[in-house]
């Protein structure tokens, strides 16, 4: 035993030591933020703030859940939800079909759509946020499901990446499967789709937080509280003016806002592993 | 099962053109071999066959119809690929039934049809597994049983050997010989190696820069090569070329005289020759050696025969009747 500790040094301990504090350091302001939730409003305003959880827990995010401050939380949690999943769904199921189309079919001016597609990463929706609330506005589309979802789909960046995962593909596999006589959809479906599997729960989970953590776009296009996603609102929530801000409740929404991503990371990140780690070709 | 016929079949991808125009009359149940080194078209000219490629100019006739415009599945041609083009997520089972799912064969034929070739083929205790749990071996048999299955009428296989180590590639030679011959049905094969070319082959096709050089059997085309092409490509080592002014009465126009390593002797007397070194096979003897006229020739001796040491001057000799003459373009003179 001796001997094992000898051999790992000094260096080791130094490296987890410093891991640990780096951990602690990053971990602190969560932590507050939940102590935060847990107790009442005149702890919170009072020096020195209390470091440990309080009584409040059960009160302060009931509250935060079913009444919230300008619409219940649960209410916002949904309309994330619906957000998020829309716009990972939509961007997973668009972008798989135009890199389909773009690797596996000849048609004039393919590279010019693939360049097109890929032009747009380089505009991402801050800068074109004015004509994009002008089309969504057109349309009627401001206070509702479509708009907060549609004008996020189009992805150049998952387009990308399935094409290039799709010029990996054998194109022997294409042609036996020609041979074997599947259309061009129903390689799609019973050959690319399953094969791709590992890539798209990667990407559905980047592509869910990315969703969830919109911040500009819905504050700019809903006005209705009842329409509002759980990030926004959180800054909704606090006054204006003189007001008094509800502590406790922010910062249960806070954490609340943090679950739904931290839950699919780690039930996607099997997955995800195995999909790293063996390699079907 | 089927004839496939190729009338002036011609290939050109732009500006290039790759087959110059092939004939051949492919009989029912034949096994033919395209042969060639690498670029002459021998793949492209199979693809054409599988329908994989367009045809630039000509006709293929598969069993008397003409199936230019046809889709591959519509042209009752099963293929296996090179790299077997196994679909890494399917079971084997699933991998050689995803044809007859497709065509919508019911489920219960579908079992007995894959069972039966998994049989055949020594697969029956892999069914379940995925390709990635298989070896080579197992895998090329996979792919041959994925094309048996479908009850095609013409076999196309595409190099299927050459991932393959080389002495499992004999023996999956040896395998798709048999297989064919129960099965009796017409195939196209196309390999870069010689070997495996003659040892397959009924009639041979054996192809330069997008032409068939010679069409025939294997010993046919070992024994009356008709191109200097045919002739160094057929037979390892291949033949031996040397400057026809060696032979006094060689014929007119020639330039080339071609004598394979099997009909050289080391003599006393004849042509003179510098040994440069020997190899000794075990059951044969290759000796090379140059000429002081130019070029160099493989003696190939019985391995009692004494090894003549390196360096040693010695002299050649060879029947008449064992002579090739080819003219300045390579053709049989």
């Amino acid at each position: 035993m001796a001997g094992m500790v000898e051999k790992r040094g000094a260096g080791y301990w130094m490296t987890h030591l410093g891991l640990i504090i780096g951990l602690l350091f990053i971990f602190f302001p969560i932590w507050l933020a939940f102590v935060a939730s847990t107790v009442s409003q005149p702890e919170i305003v009072k020096p020195p703030m209390p470091l440990l959880p309080g009584d409040q827990f059960f009160e302060n995010y009931r509250k935060a859940l079913f009444s919230g401050i300008n619409a219940p939380v649960a209410l916002m949690m949904l309309n994330s939800l619906v957000m998020a999943l829309g716009i990972a769904f939509g961007k997973i199921v668009i972008s798989l079909l135009s890199a389909f189309a773009i690797v596996y079919f000849k048609f004039p001016g393919r590279r010019l759509f693939f360049w097109l597609i890929f032009l747009t990463l380089m505009l991402p929706v801050e800068v074109r946020i004015v004509p994009t609330y002008q089309v969504v506005a057109n349309f009627g589309m401001l206070n509702s499901y479509s708009g907060l979802i549609l004008p996020l789909i189009a992805s150049a960046t998952a387009t990308f990446l399935f094409r290039q995962f799709f010029m990996t593909v054998p194109d022997e596999l294409a042609e036996a499967a020609r041979v074997d006589g599947a259309r061009p959809m129903r390689f799609f479906w019973d050959i690319l789709l399953p094969m791709s599997r590992t890539n798209i729960a990667a990407l559905f989970v980047i592509l869910f937080i990315y969703g969830w953590n919109q911040y500009l776009w819905p504050l700019l296009i809903t006005t209705d509280p009842s329409m509002n996603t759980i990030v926004m609102g959180i800054k909704q929530m606090f006054p204006s003016g003189d007001d008094i801000a509800d502590w406790p409740v922010i910062m249960a929404t806070s954490i609340l806002a943090m679950i739904p991503p931290v839950i699919v990371v780690i039930s996607m990140q099997k997955l995800f592993i195995r999909g790293l780690v063996d390699s079907e070709k | 099962m089927a004839t496939v016929s190729l009338n002036g079949i011609k290939k050109t991808f732009g500006k290039i053109d790759v087959i110059h125009g092939i004939d051949v009359e492919i009989e029912d149940g034949e096994f033919i071999v395209i042969v060639g080194p690498s670029g002459c078209g021998k793949s492209t000219l199979l693809r054409m066959v599988a329908g994989l490629e367009t045809v630039t100019e000509g006709e293929i006739k598969i069993g008397g119809a003409r199936v230019n415009d046809r889709e591959p599945m519509d042209r009752d041609i099963a293929m296996v690929f090179q790299n077997y083009a196994l679909y890494p997520h399917m079971s084997v089972f699933d991998n050689m039934a995803y044809g007859l799912k497709i065509a919508g064969t019911p489920k219960a034929e579908i079992a007995e049809r894959v069972n039966e070739a998994a049989t055949l083929l020594q697969l029956s205790d892999y069914l379940q597994r995925r390709p990635r749990e298989l070896s080579g071996g197992q895998r090329q048999r996979v792919a041959m049983g994925r094309a048996i299955v479908r009850k095609p009428s013409v076999f196309l296989f595409d190099e299927p050997l050459s991932n393959l180590d080389a002495k499992l590639r004999v023996q999956m030679r040896l395998e798709i010989k048999q297989l064919q011959r129960r099965l009796g049905v017409t195939s196209l094969y196309v390999t870069h190696d010689q070997v495996e070319a003659m040892t397959l082959a009924d009639r041979m096709i054996v192809m330069n820069g997008g032409r068939a050089d010679q069409i025939g059997a294997p010993l046919e085309v070992y024994a009356n090569p008709q191109t200097e092409f045919v002739a160094g490509f057929i037979g390892s080592p291949p033949m031996n070329f040397l400057p026809s002014e060696i032979e006094p009465d060689a014929p007119e126009g020639a330039r080339t005289l071609g004598v394979r390593p099997e009909h050289l002797r080391i003599a006393s007397s004849g042509t003179p020759a510098t040994v440069v070194y020997s190899e000794a096979l075990g059951a044969e003897t290759l000796v090379h050696v140059t000429l002081p006229q130019g070029g160099q020739a493989t003696v190939r001796q019985d391995a009692v025969i004494p090894l003549p040491a390196e360096g040693a001057a010695v002299h050649l000799e060879w029947n008449a009747t064992d002579r090739f003459f080819f003219d300045a373009e390579g053709r049989r003179r």
